[in-house]
């Protein structure tokens, strides 16, 4: 079967001989013309003029847009109707937007984009925490404030307790394809679009808005992304916009792609929090309670501040069970580009904070921080004895996978798909079965499998042993510190928005056998179309290369979610599951009759249909049912079960399941200057049952490294008068070659998902990007070895950073 | 004016403007578009293509390289990395095997970069590929790619041969340095330009008019290595993987600083005059260069002067250079035991420093006689530390020297706080470079980059 094999990217022939089309490598028509976004220089203020005379004149300039000539909507927002495409006086922040040049080629739309003569009434911008506060410059009317147990009496009556603050930088996807997008004008006022985008759907409806046509007057096509990383689930639509409005307005073809530094000042990125502490705890380290207060700078729009501020309370746990917790959390308005999406969602700064309490109070307790963790961890999940297998599970009936039945069980609450996932009784449970071990956000966790997982890590990984020779080793160093340190995730899956979770697909059979392939997941690099095919050749019992993939469309699937929360396979593959198995239902009933057998007992295996006695091809069991004049063509539809949320009381099931990984990290330090190398990485993950192994351990390994340049080398730096000072490679500096670990194993914990998902796999997008918390970790282990104090490394621990740790550390 | 070069085996004559990039050529007029942009400013490698001439082959990024610095060479794109039948370069099979690829944009730059080295037979995969920019895999599956492409032949379509143009062409790119003064005396307000890693982004991010411009990479006096007994003399146009080669055995830590200088792709490109010339106080050259006790060669028309390197930076963003006069040579001792070269950025592997710092003190009976000691990234220029050294000369090589030294630090620099350092730590890790030296020469370890787990 198809199914768990280790299959190389779809298109990784296409990738390495360069013939992969992006969309800025799609051949366009004669006349196509250019855009580029003249922006302001300010970081908050009113435009009191704006002389473009220059732009016009510029050399192949065709038309220059100002938010007058915006025919409808002059919105790109994804929430609050609150970012206009173009300004319409009002400066939020710099490099905001504030007129549009179309002209004959990119470099002439660039180069008049800066030649607009603009003249401000500046006003002081709104930048740092502070000023946000103090202006009461926020989203929503005030803190948003999850509480379990009562935390003042828990803090009150703890053995110990401790306070403090960790500040945490933002992040730039750095996707290396720039946003990018296409509009070709059609007859009667119709648009296509082409653009680099997660969420197809989201270009349509804000491409329909700008041009004033139902959405069914907008199609939207998108094969790839040279990355996405979340950077391109509503960062898209200014380009869309522009290129459709422009287009509709010339009735050519136009094309806008952001050059590197336009993409970076202008788009957002990963919101950066500050999360103070107040955490209470046993002399085992054993927490009793927790307060923490979250403040997070969305920038100067919505977008999707709201629920990535979400994500990071739903997260403030981590992997650990708080008696008592408060999360509160700040959404501050302040006048920069507007942070948005990025793999994690919030779930990493909200971690982020709960392992630096355990990191603390550790140190505190002078105990090893991996046993610390290890009290607090939620109690274990049931044995799986009566799940299916424990391994790819057996095709479901067709009718349980219909849309009728799958809308009845999601009105339903039932537990999750094991059946046995309500009981305790492994060898880290509680003792009574009413033992709490649910999240401050009222969620029972039953599926937690981080004691076997830690286990086997921390034998794997050899951690005592090293913890005792790093120690050694910087007994006999002067100037040079190894640190070593262990960290867990537990991510919660689904999109925390329920009626998100639902997913389309279109599957075609033709005479010949092919399949043609089409759902509403994007490829961003993920491998989710490999995966999904290997899903659908499973269905049909052939080989991957019988399924043809083809670009995600709005005209085919409509009305899909953006590609994100880590949601592709669990979603789309079983939306085409259903599709296929729709129609090898009708295959099957066909042959059956022909044939006079129970259409129960047709079988699709090894690129043959088995119907009683006889085999025949794949192919002419197709040509078969084709003759008989049965539909080969099926939708699939999948919602996700049992998930029900109240974002405001804080209370519910937001997630479907939980997906685990823990890492160990080694490091070492330079005393003298801070610099920095991640010596040594130990990764054990769990993708549940694997769809591809392979593409999975790439998720791992790719998330890991992402996620330690997120808390090492990665800063944003923005200066006083709110100017992106890191706007290109030459001064944000990501992950190179050389600094992955040297050592880096990687391994994936066989166990099946207890959750009923496509095959028992497990959403392996974001998860492993939090397993870079180790390095920080790590770091701040190697600081903690130059003297007494608690180091209090920030983050990122950049080499300056990690200096100043070191003396803070010395005291 | 019209370039000739030879592009996947085929010859290609294009009339062009002087400064119209190789890559938006390929992808804009010759519809070869598997070679991306990333970055636009040489920092990320989606562009890389391998280029051709008589020296060899080596890896450029296409995106601030010009199309006359092309005429008379080979290039060869991604899409003329597989044979002409199709089949797989090993390098290529190799990256489908691993997984080297997920979304694949970065992709056809690693390839390329990956077959140039497979064809000079280099397996320091981490130099080769630090000028390639990853974001999907962490890069562990394409170092296995590579490793594993090494054992694989050379498929013959990847030797190039350049083509060796007999007629002059329109291309203002003198072939001497005589040449070169001529036409600089008559066009003073002219553009040199040699490698275009600085002067490119001048075109692609900033749109300056660059006027008249000469191009130097066709002025092979200016490429020469000349060794004088005692000393090297570096013409201006010699590449910085050029210095690399001729200082890796007698200058051990400059040239592992030069290995962490840009990437492979722009030490290909970069030269030593124009790291110098642009008088950047954040050139990685000159403090390493003022610490040996470099000479400087300036030319105008037939005038000739030499200075002091450290002479030549005046003040941020002016040099003791008239109009007309260039950069023709440095000079260097073959002999500085005692010097030692300390990079210091966020990233280990292509940043620009935030503080650079070089050191170079020589003791006597335990007696320290002579100190020459350079910061970049401390100061509007590369400068000396006077203080420093004058703490240092006169007294015995001890940590309380070196501490009294690292104070007077202080009186030499009043750095500046920017996006890659404030100007306390730029002052801290000065001082932290200046106690690493001393554990240095004492032979105690000090680089991270030599700890193993």
């Amino acid at each position: 079967m198809s199914v768990a094999k280790p299959l190389p990217h779809d298109a990784a022939r296409l990738h390495v001989t360069g013939q992969a089309r992006y969309v800025d490598d799609i051949p366009t028509p004669q006349g196509t013309l250019h855009l580029a976004f003249g922006t302001s220089t300010i970081a908050r203020g009113t435009v009191t003029s704006m002389t473009l005379d220059r732009v016009k004149a510029a050399s192949g300039v065709v038309a220059v847009l100002t938010a007058d000539d915006l025919p409808f909507a002059n919105d790109v927002s994804p929430s609050a109707h609150d970012e206009p495409l173009l300004s319409t006086g009002e400066v939020h922040y710099h490099g905001q937007p504030l007129f549009v040049v179309v002209a004959t080629s990119h470099l002439a739309a660039r180069h008049a984009a800066r030649l607009g003569d603009v003249t401000y009434a500046e006003d002081t911008p709104i930048l740092t925490i502070e000023d946000a506060l103090a202006a009461d410059a926020r989203f929503e009317d005030g803190p948003r404030i999850y509480t379990k147990g009562d935390v003042d009496d828990a803090l009150s009556a703890a053995p110990h307790r401790l306070q403090g603050r960790l500040e945490m930088g933002g992040q730039e996807h750095f996707y290396l394809e720039g946003q990018a997008a296409l509009a070709l004008p059609q007859e009667g006022g119709d648009m296509v679009v082409h653009s680099s985008t997660q969420h197809p759907t989201e270009i349509q409806h804000k491409v329909a808005e700008a041009l004033g046509v139902p959405m069914h007057g907008v199609r939207v096509e998108i094969r790839r992304m040279g990355g996405g990383f979340g950077g391109k689930e509503s960062q898209g639509n200014a380009l869309a916009v522009a290129c459709a409005v422009a287009a509709r307005r010339t009735g050519q073809p136009c094309k806008m792609r952001y050059d590197r530094d336009d993409d970076m000042v202008i788009t957002g990125k990963r919101h950066d929090f500050r999360i103070d502490y107040d955490v209470g705890f046993d002399d085992d380290g054993r927490l009793t309670g927790v307060d923490f207060t979250h403040y997070t700078r969305c920038g100067w729009a919505q977008d999707l501040s709201l629920p990535v501020a979400d994500r990071a309370m739903l997260h403030a746990d981590n992997a650990y069970l708080l008696p008592a917790a408060r999360i509160t959390s700040h959404r501050l308005r302040t006048n920069m580009a507007s942070a948005t999406a990025f793999r994690g969602f919030g779930g990493p700064q909200g971690m982020l904070g709960i392992e630096r309490v355990m990191d603390h109070v550790a140190h505190v307790l002078g105990r090893d921080p991996a046993e610390v963790r290890r009290v607090n961890y939620y109690a274990a999940a049931a044995e799986m004895s009566d799940a299916s297998g424990g391994g790819i599970s057996e095709p479901e009936k067709q009718a349980k996978l219909s849309t009728a039945d799958l809308a009845s069980r999601g009105a339903v609450q039932v537990s999750s798909g094991s059946g046995g996932a309500a009981r305790f009784g492994g060898a880290y449970s509680p003792k009574a079965e009413e033992a709490d071990n649910s999240t401050p956000y009222a969620m029972p966790v039953t599926d937690f499998i981080l004691h076997e997982m830690t286990d086997r890590l921390l034998a794997d990984a050899d951690y005592a042993a090293r913890k005792q020779a790093v120690a050694a080793w910087n007994a006999g160093h002067a100037t040079l510190k190894k640190g070593i340190a262990f960290s867990p995730v537990k991510f919660g899956i689904s999109f925390t928005l329920t009626h998100l979770n639902q997913a389309g697909a279109l599957v075609h059979v033709y005479q010949d056998g092919s399949i043609h392939l089409n759902h509403g997941g994007t490829e961003m690099g993920q491998g989710l179309f490999q995966k999904v095919a290997q899903v659908a050749a499973s269905r049909f019992g052939v080989d991957v290369e019988a399924v043809k993939i083809t670009a995600t469309d709005t005209g085919k699937v409509p009305n899909t979610s953006a590609t994100a929360a880590s949601s592709g396979s669990d979603l789309n593959g079983m939306a085409v599951q259903a599709a296929c198995d729709t129609i090898r239902g009708r295959i099957a009933a066909c042959l059956a009759q022909i044939h006079d057998v129970d259409a129960d007992t047709v079988r699709f295996e090894d690129g043959s249909v088995h119907v009683g006695d006889m085999a025949m091809s794949f192919a002419k069991a197709a040509q078969t049912a084709y003759e008989n004049r049965v539909s080969l063509s099926a939708t699939g539809f999948y919602k996700t079960p049992d998930v029900a949320w109240d974002r405001i009381a804080g209370k519910g099931r937001p997630f479907f399941y939980f997906a685990y990984g823990a890492a160990v990290s080694e490091v070492v330090i330079d005393t003298l200057t801070g610099e920095n190398r991640l010596l040594r990485v130990d990764v054990l993950h769990d993708a549940g049952a694997s769809l591809n192994p392979a593409l999975d351990i790439g998720q791992i390994e790719g998330g890991f490294v992402q996620g330690a340049g997120w808390l090492t080398t990665e800063e944003l730096v923005w200066d006083d008068a709110g100017r992106l000072r890191t706007h290109a490679p030459s001064t944000y500096k990501i992950p190179a070659c050389s600094d992955r670990p040297e050592v880096f194993n990687v391994a994936l914990w066989d166990g099946a998902n207890r959750a009923e998902t496509v095959y028992r796999s497990k959403a392996v997008g974001e998860p492993p990007f939090m397993l870079g918390i180790s390095a920080h970790l790590a770091l701040a282990d190697a600081c903690a070895a130059c003297g007494p104090n608690y180091p209090d490394l920030q983050a990122p621990a950049t080499a300056e950073e990690v200096l100043q740790a070191v003396g803070r550390a010395r005291g | 004016m019209n370039v000739t070069f030879l592009l996947n085996g085929e010859t290609v004559e294009v009339d062009t403007h002087p400064t119209r990039t190789l890559l938006d050529w390929l992808r804009e007029d010759r519809r070869l578009t598997g070679t991306k942009e990333g970055c636009n400013e040489g920092d990320c490698g989606a562009c890389s293509v391998m280029v051709t001439d008589d020296k060899g082959a080596r890896a450029l990024n296409a995106c601030i390289l010009f199309l006359p610095q092309l005429h008379g060479k080979a290039v060869r794109t991604v899409e003329g990395i597989a044979a002409p039948d199709g089949t797989l370069h090993p390098v290529q099979q190799a990256m489908i095997d691993h997984h080297g690829s997920q979304c694949g944009f970065c992709t056809p730059g690693f390839v390329v970069s990956m077959a140039t080295a497979h064809l000079g037979g280099r397996t320091d995969h981490n130099d080769v590929l630090a000028g390639n920019l990853c974001r999907c895999t962490g890069y562990a599956p394409i170092i296995r790619a590579a490793q594993t492409a090494e054992a694989s032949a050379v498929p013959a379509h990847m030797r190039d041969t350049p083509l060796h143009l007999a007629k002059k062409t329109q291309i203002p790119a003198p072939e001497t340095s005589d040449a070169l003064a001529d036409w600089y005396m008559t066009h003073p307000e002219g553009t040199l330009i040699a490698g275009a890693t600085d002067v490119g982004l001048w075109v692609t991010k900033d749109f300056r008019d660059l006027g008249d411009v000469a191009f130097l990479n066709r002025c092979t006096d200016l490429q020469q290595i000349d060794d004088q007994g005692d000393s090297l003399r570096i013409g201006a146009a010699v590449t910085m993987t050029d210095m690399l080669a001729a200082v890796r055995d007698l200058h051990p830590s400059y040239a592992e600083m030069i290995r962490r200088y840009g990437s492979d792709q722009v030490r290909n490109a970069a030269t030593i005059g124009g790291n110098i010339a642009n008088g950047s106080p954040i050139g990685d050259n000159p403090p390493a260069l003022i610490a040996m006790g470099a000479t400087l060669h300036l030319r105008r028309g037939d005038a000739r002067r030499d200075m002091a390197l450290e002479d030549f930076f005046i003040d941020y963003g002016k040099q003791d250079r008239q109009q007309g006069e260039f950069v023709e040579a440095v000079t260097i001792p073959k002999s500085a035991p005692a010097l030692r070269c300390y990079k210091l950025s966020k990233r280990f592997d292509q940043d620009i420093s935030a503080v650079c710092g070089g050191f170079n003190v020589t003791a006597q009976d335990g007696t320290i006689t002579a100190a020459r000691i350079a910061f970049g990234g401390m100061a509007g220029t590369p400068k000396r530390a006077a203080s420093t050294e004058a703490a240092l000369v006169g007294r015995p090589w001890s940590f309380e020297t070196i501490e009294a030294a690292a104070k007077a630090l202080a009186q030499d620099f009043t750095p500046l706080s920017d996006m890659r350092a404030s100007a306390s730590y730029r002052m801290e890790a000065a001082q932290g470079q200046l106690r690493r030296y001393f554990d240095d020469l004492n032979a105690q370890p000090t680089n991270v980059l030599e700890v193993r787990a």
